[in-house]
């Protein structure tokens, strides 16, 4: 325990974690998603949905090569993107016809530092054991904050069907909680490794500790290189970006923005302590702006 | 070419044009919020300065408008929440990361001591303890009036997230003008001197304020003059200007002129809250105001080959 607990020092540890846990923290987990294996057959988000028992959320033909889930939300906690490119797989290969799928399964971040879990006003939202994030369904008011404070769109509201109405006019009522990704804590706790991990058929997923999956990126990324694959990155590996990193990391062919995903996300409370004293100084000015009010006589 | 895949409308590599970021959840009560919050907070302070200068009626006024306020205020928020029975759980703890918990706790105390307050007022009993309580009610109304910029600030949305120079003094200062401005409605033009001027200054600060975070913004702060957003803030602007003027002028003779400014300085606060609501769901949706200005702080291009 104590080697990890240093180990995560140098790597980035989420803010609070060990100190709350104590003995009982456990080495921090989360996914290594190597895209460039990625297949997208979905298996990881049939898998998902069947194992966190997560509702449909519309049938919707979007047109947008295989793509037909768009987004990650409150009923789809891991997404396959799809991406057609004109573009040779490898660098300096321009001969004929080029044209590359790019498929990335999308999935929650788990932050190192979370600003979901920040701005959640009731403590719903947090950090467990294993160092990943997590909203607590029986304390969630629905709330909201979240929604918008995540700097990658993870979280939403869930809208359910309204029980016992036609299912082909369903009028959407509110469930009225957030939902997203718990990197599949109740499996965690049994000492299974989560079910998207578990079905992804060509190890594009991979599930571990954090630490031991950052080295294993890097030697991926190196090799990758050493093939000239033209765009190949590591995205959210680096503790030292405005999330100091996250537990949920990925291999990129492209630029973030291609797969839907922000360049450079920052976690909002990073800036919080200035708008407190911003909001501070404002509040000053308040008072003394109905003083000033009085300065010219009490009527 | 070698990209298929652009952002409609500009040169921006995007994911099918889709958005980012989600766009808020929140439903109208919040906007309604945003106002009735910062007409309570500022209130309480004129009805307590009011109050301190043996301006009888004007304390008065401020603290039934700050009651009214802090008697709607927390209809709106549970009424938003998605589990508006679990609302309590707002104070199962304290958390200063989060703007909505301390502003919980701030509207909670703002309320309790302010329903005291007007409670004594009402009954004409113990004055003493009734300026207690208007004096607590008033140490949270300047904190009531602004969080509400540092809570929208505090998420992931250009739009608010950028402008978190300006929108504590946008709010605070629109706070004192629909305070000054519900005030001089209410009051005898003979005894509404400062809820006048402070609706005139707050008005005119709020409004260079405002400009001041158009400009800052630059291309982040577009929403402000598209869509939705650009008609509630033109209204906005239109509104409190015009209110300002009668409040200025005529108010000081005319009841109607009262009525009429305050009445107009009111509609302008409130078009702003809206507008600034409506312009975070436009910066939400639109993924360049996330990839632009991101990629611009890593130093790198907008279409790399």
């Amino acid at each position: 325990m104590s080697e990890f607990a240093t180990l995560a020092d140098i790597t980035g540890e989420p803010d609070g974690w060990a100190d709350t846990y104590g003995d009982e923290t456990k080495p921090r987990l989360g996914f290594f998603t190597d895209t460039s294996i990625c297949i997208g057959c979905k298996a990881c988000e049939v898998a998902c949905k069947e194992w966190n028992v997560i509702p449909e959320d519309g049938l919707v033909w979007t047109g947008e090569s295989y793509d037909n889930t768009s987004t990650l939300g409150a009923n789809s906690w891991r997404h396959v993107a799809f991406v057609e490119q004109r573009k040779p797989l490898h660098d300096g290969n321009h001969d004929g016809d080029t044209l590359r799928w790019l498929m990335s399964s999308d999935v929650c971040k788990h932050c190192t530092h979370a600003a979901c879990l920040d701005v959640c006003p009731t403590g719903a939202l947090f950090r467990t054991e294993f160092g990943t994030v997590v909203v607590q369904e029986d304390i969630c008011n629905g709330c909201g904050y979240c929604v918008p404070a995540c700097p990658f769109g993870v979280l939403d509201k869930r809208h359910l069907p309204r029980p016992g109405s036609d299912p082909a006019g369903v009028r959407p009522q509110e469930d009225g909680r957030v939902w997203k990704c718990t990197l599949c804590y109740d499996r965690l706790k049994g000492g299974h490794e989560p079910a998207c991990a578990k079905a992804c058929p060509t190890k594009s997923i991979q599930f571990g500790e954090v630490d031991e999956l950052r080295a294993r990126a890097d030697e991926r990324l190196a090799k990758l290189q050493q093939q000239g694959r033209n765009g190949a990155q590591l995205y959210g590996r680096d503790p030292d970006d405005g999330v100091g990193g996250f537990g949920a990391f990925f291999l990129l062919l492209d630029e973030p923005e291609v797969y839907g995903l922000p360049p450079d996300p920052l976690v909002t409370t990073k800036n919080l302590p200035e708008m407190w004293r911003t909001a501070a100084v404002a509040a000053g000015a308040l008072v003394a702006g109905v003083l000033a009010a009085f300065a010219g006589g009490s009527r | 070419m070698s990209e298929s895949i652009t952002a409609l409308g500009t040169d921006m590599r995007s994911y099918y044009g889709r958005p980012i970021l989600k766009e808020p959840v929140w439903q109208p009560e919040i906007p309604w919020y945003l106002f009735t919050g910062g007409l309570a907070g500022a209130s309480s302070l004129l009805g307590l300065a009011a109050r301190a200068t043996r301006n009888r009626p004007l304390a008065k006024a401020g603290l039934y408008i700050s009651m009214a306020g802090d008697a709607v205020s927390p209809v709106l928020l549970v009424s938003d929440l998605g589990r508006p029975e679990r609302f309590l759980n707002m104070f199962r703890v304290f958390k200063v990361t989060s703007p909505m918990n301390v502003g919980s706790w701030i509207l909670g105390a703002s309320g309790a001591s302010t329903a005291v307050a007007t409670g004594l007022e009402l009954l004409g009993r113990a004055p003493r303890s009734k300026v207690l309580a208007e004096t607590v009610s008033a140490a949270f109304g300047a904190p009531l009036s602004v969080y509400t910029a540092t809570l929208l600030s505090d998420t992931a949305i250009p739009v608010w997230h950028e402008a978190r120079r300006e929108l504590p003094f946008v709010f605070g200062a629109g706070a004192a003008a629909s305070a000054g401005a519900a005030a001089a409605a209410i009051v005898a033009p003979e005894d509404a001197g400062p809820a006048r001027r402070l609706a005139v200054g707050g008005a005119a600060v709020g409004t260079v304020a405002m400009l001041a975070m158009e400009a800052r913004l630059g291309m982040v702060g577009e929403p402000y003059h598209q869509g939705e957003a650009g008609i509630y803030n033109l209204a906005a602007k239109l509104c409190t200007v015009a209110g300002a003027a009668l409040l200025a002028t005529s108010a000081k003779r005319s009841r109607l002129a009262a009525i009429a400014g305050g009445g107009l300085l009111l509609a302008g606060e409130a078009a702003l809250r809206w507008s600034v609501f409506k312009a975070g769901f436009q910066s939400a949706r639109d993924p360049k105001y996330v990839v632009e200005p991101q990629r611009r702080r890593k130093g790198w291009g907008l279409t790399p080959a």
